[in-house]
């Protein structure tokens, strides 16, 4: 065994060396798997290889190995990792383990977690400052229930550049076909739940195979091995900088009183002087006078910089407060939905008070009892009444006062927090949150003398907005469209929010991507609101692929007047009419984010109408809708 | 890209650590050992306050034992940042005149772990920041940034809370504690890059000179003034030596060098084969022993 073996160039040329080293960059990642799939054993290989490890250390190592190692005569790698010794006792690793190593392009930062179903907050945790999660897999077992697991936690948090590394690859022979029929069965899982992307690596922790150089073993495999790919693959980081600025106050610096400064870490975007800022939730706006470090004023500071801002007028700003850019500052509200990842022995007692740090803001909170949870193993939602250790359910949360936030999908600073049992002051749970809910009691709205219950009784109906949701071409214009002239027929005021007359106009300026979808859909749905609001019935017919946005129409709305109409067609019938020709274009790559093509649809769970358009015509199907919405209001009238 | 050099992550973490624990806990205080790692320590908080100096004193636990190179760049460094330092002894190791030669461990138990947890106790902090690094040694890569203390000091590996994202939970009940390490992340070549890199002044032991030394029980110690006990027939002999490691002048074991300059130290540090820590005594009784340590609440 050979131990650490510096690089030729530090002996030659120190400060040449050194001037590299000053330069890399930083990759912090997350290793999934069980004890079994030699994850402990890749992790020992990674140091061992990229020499990190020392002699006293390899003789340390040695030791340890022969006393209580598994390998028999040879180098139990697992225990360069395996930290406590109530660990080592139990031969399991039971908490989240940091190791660090460096290679001649990056400094690498590996959280190390568990891999047992009773460890998911562990894996939660050291997910949550990852940016990449390497997958491990035994290619004699394939893709397990904990590979499902693993994989939609990294999903969970937001990591985004997976690593599938099929491990023992030694002991299949180095199949070709094995490693393919895993990476086949994989993708179809991993597609499934919203992996955009995955890196599948065939290798081996005990021999080394593909780990951090190709391997003679595996010549058909002609990807990265595991390490240069690790020290290549883009960090995340451009994102947040291209994002709008935003900066939560953690400190405000007062040394006298010449001086007021307000310290903090920028989250996301890019702080010039003389920009224009809003403090949020305030909403008073100023600029930047002054870009303060130890090193000097800048002129301009980024996304993962702590600075010290001077603003240019004396406005009122402290602690968990967000200084923003002013033409597009975060949200604020009281309400939220959030998905939680409950870390606690006691379970969730819903309604109780806990507290809620998000950013450098502090608040009561309470939580609703879960919409659903998600069995981690299957994926699949179901009921509950509470959470507990290791549950992730959808649920509502009440701040006590409204506080600045992000969905989290848009970044982990303004998006994740963590709730504290103000008993035991344990961190109990940890929070990602989706969208906030429109019902806030806190919002002031200007009071109008005619409500919208007497418009509604005027034009003698309950308001309702008609939701239709559905694939491109499955046949919700069609189908509204025969609704409305009924209803029409019937002397119902009505109006049809039709998505491609909306894109013509109102949201003319939305392009197709992710965002601009939400955004559509969140014009679409106050305006929906608003003709509700003025006793019409509405009826939209929107593509609406996220249950997101969906979800927050229903929330905009009163209990039972969104009523979600799904559309049902299957991919290949929608395609195979194809009435716009969108499908041929998306097919040949002319329409990026093309629903069912290149972006996905995420069907509704459980929609007031479900209609099949395979097994009833448009005309039963609007018959049926108007029978169905009659029906429920025959109660109202 | 976001352009940002692994050392300017680091750099920003820890102020953001810094900063987290001053506006959450009400009495913080920062652990100064002298040592290249509270250099680095101290360098951050005066960064991260900066224009203000940093609102927390600085606090020795002195052992009467250290170089006295040490206490010299102590007591300046304090005075060039501005700020208090407390400087604790043990009064009960004092009386009973505790010292490494005659008392073998429980010099460290007493002067170090009793001592610091007397000075905690009597100062009230509820914070105290130790330049501690995950990579440093196995119990340490499992420990919080924001580590929990009971009332008497202990550490339970298996109650600790939860760390996501960069949300730090620094609640505790009355007579609790928080050791917060915003050095966690880095490793020791980080460490070095960055003295070199922001110019930060370090105790002169860490540079190669002709210093008086006895070799014994295949240590190299330094005879740093006329309190080491020689042994019968033990003569100073003047070598070129450095220290990787600083602590009580008579357990630290120095090693011969001629790198003078900082990135020669560097350089030599990067050539060898041997991991930081070996100088120190404490860690090779065996392999747990600093998570027994931890437990009794050493730092």
């Amino acid at each position: 065994m050979t131990a650490y073996q510096p690089d030729a160039l530090i002996a030659a040329d120190i400060n040449a060396y050194l001037a590299t080293h000053a330069a890399k960059s930083m990759l912090r990642f997350i290793t999934c798997g069980s004890v079994d799939d030699g994850k402990s054993t890749l992790i020992g290989r990674l140091l061992y290889d990229s020499k990190t490890i020392f002699e006293d250390q390899l003789s340390q190592l040695e030791a340890d190995s022969r006393r209580v190692g598994t390998q028999g005569a040879n180098i139990d790698f697992a225990l360069l990792v395996d930290g406590l010794a109530a660990e080592r006792e139990q031969g399991i690793t039971i908490d989240v383990a940091y190791r660090f190593f460096a290679t001649e392009k990056r400094k690498f930062i590996v959280a190390d977690t568990p891999g047992h179903e009773q460890y998911t907050r562990n894996m939660v945790t050291g997910a949550s400052t990852a940016d990449l999660a390497v997958i491990l897999i035994d290619a004699r077992k394939g893709v397990l229930t904990q590979t499902r697991r693993h994989s939609y936690l990294a999903h969970l948090v937001g990591i985004k550049e997976i690593v599938l590394a099929v491990n023992k690859m030694d002991l299949v022979g180095n199949d070709q076909s094995v490693f393919n029929a895993i990476v086949a069965d994989y993708a179809a899982f991993a597609r499934g739940i919203g992996i955009e992307r995955f890196t599948a690596i065939p290798l081996s922790g005990l021999t080394g195979a593909n780990v951090t150089t190709p391997s003679p073993d595996m010549p058909w495999y002609e990807g990265p091995p595991l390490l240069p790919h690790l020290e290549t693959v883009a960090i995340d980081g451009d994102r947040a900088v291209a994002a709008s600025f935003r900066m939560p106050v953690q400190w405000v610096n007062r040394p006298d009183l010449d001086f007021r400064g307000f310290a903090g870490l920028i989250a996301s975007g890019r702080v010039s002087v003389g920009d224009r800022v809003r403090i949020t939730p305030s909403g008073r706006t100023t600029s930047i006078a002054r870009i303060v470090t130890y090193d000097g004023d800048r002129d301009q500071a980024i996304a993962g910089e702590a600075v010290t801002l001077v603003l240019a007028e004396e406005v009122d700003c402290s602690r968990g407060d967000v200084i923003a850019a002013a033409e597009d500052p975060p949200e604020v509200a009281d309400q939220f939905v959030a998905t939680i990842v409950w870390m606690a022995d006691a379970p969730l007692v819903p309604g109780r008070s806990y507290s809620l740090k998000l950013g450098a803001q502090l608040v009561g909170a309470t939580v609703q009892p879960p919409r659903h949870v998600v069995d981690v193993n299957s994926q699949e939602q179901r009921p509950a009444d509470t959470l507990a250790l290791n549950d992730i359910g959808l649920a509502e949360v009440y701040a006590d006062r409204p506080i600045v936030f992000e969905p989290y999908a848009k970044g982990s600073t303004l998006g994740g927090f963590i709730l504290i049992d103000r008993a035991t002051n344990a961190t109990v749970a940890a929070g990602m949150i989706d969208h906030a809910l429109r019902r806030s009691q806190n919002v002031h709205w200007q009071s109008t003398v005619i409500t919208r219950e007497a418009h509604a009784r005027q034009k003698g109906q309950s308001p309702k907005v008609l939701w239709f949701t559905g694939l491109s071409g499955s046949g919700k214009s069609t189908i509204a469209n025969l609704v409305e002239q009924k209803l029409h027929a019937m002397g119902r005021h009505s109006f049809l929010l039709d998505g491609d007359n909306i894109r013509h106009g109102l949201n003319r300026d939305l392009d197709f991507s992710e965002a601009g979808r939400v955004e559509n859909i969140r014009r679409v749905g106050e305006v929906a609101k608003l003709m509700a609001d003025a006793g019409l019935i509405v009826l939209t017919a929107f593509i609406s692929p996220f249950k997101a946005e969906r979800d927050m129409v229903r929330a905009l709305l009163p209990e039972g007047e969104f009523v979600e109409i799904f559309v049902d067609t299957p991919l290949a019938v929608a395609e195979n009419r194809d009435v716009k020709g969108l499908y041929a274009k998306a097919r040949a790559g002319e329409i990026a984010e093309f629903t069912g093509i290149s972006s996905p649809y995420e069907a509704p769970e459980r929609p007031e109408i479900h209609v099949d358009t395979t097994k009833e015509t448009a005309e039963q199907a609007a018959a049926r809708i108007v029978e169905h919405v009659l029906g429920v209001w025959s109660y109202d009238l | 890209m976001t352009g940002l050099t692994h050392l300017q992550r680091l750099e920003a973490e820890s102020i953001h650590i810094l900063r987290e624990v001053v506006a959450e806990t009400e009495r913080p205080v920062m652990l100064y050992s002298v040592g290249k790692d509270s250099a680095v320590m101290l360098h951050l908080a005066k960064k991260a306050f900066f224009p203000a100096r940093p609102p927390f004193p600085l606090l020795h636990v002195d052992t009467t034992w250290k170089f006295r190179a040490m206490y010299d760049l102590r007591n300046r460094a304090a005075e060039a940042a501005g700020m208090e330092l407390i400087v604790h002894r043990n009064p009960e190791a004092e009386a009973l005149g505790i010292n490494p030669f005659d008392h073998g461990s429980r010099h460290t138990d007493m002067w170090k772990t009793e001592g610091l947890k007397q000075a905690l106790t009597a100062g009230g902090y509820d914070a105290a920041f130790g330049g501690a690094r995950r990579d440093e040694e196995k119990s340490r890569a499992k420990e919080r940034v924001f580590s929990f203390r009971s009332a008497a000091h202990g550490w339970d590996p298996k109650a600790q809370r939860p760390e996501l994202w960069n949300l730090y939970n620094s609640r505790i009940h009355k007579g609790e504690s928080i050791r917060v390490f915003p050095l966690s992340n880095w490793t020791e070549l980080d460490i070095w890059q960055y003295i070199l890199q922001e110019g930060i002044e370090i105790v002169p032991l860490y540079f190669a000179a002709p210093r008086p030394t006895v070799e014994r029980d295949g240590m190299l110690l330094m005879v740093d003034d006329d309190r080491f006990r020689l042994k019968p027939g033990e003569v100073p002999v003047e070598r070129s030596i450095r220290f990787r490691t600083l602590g009580c002048y008579p357990l630290t074991g120095a090693v011969e060098s001629e790198a003078a300059t900082l990135s020669e130290v560097i350089q030599e540090m990067l050539l060898t084969t041997t991991s930081e820590r070996q100088g120190r005594a404490i860690d090779h009784d065996q392999a747990a022993s600093m998570e027994k340590k931890k437990r009794e609440g050493y730092f």
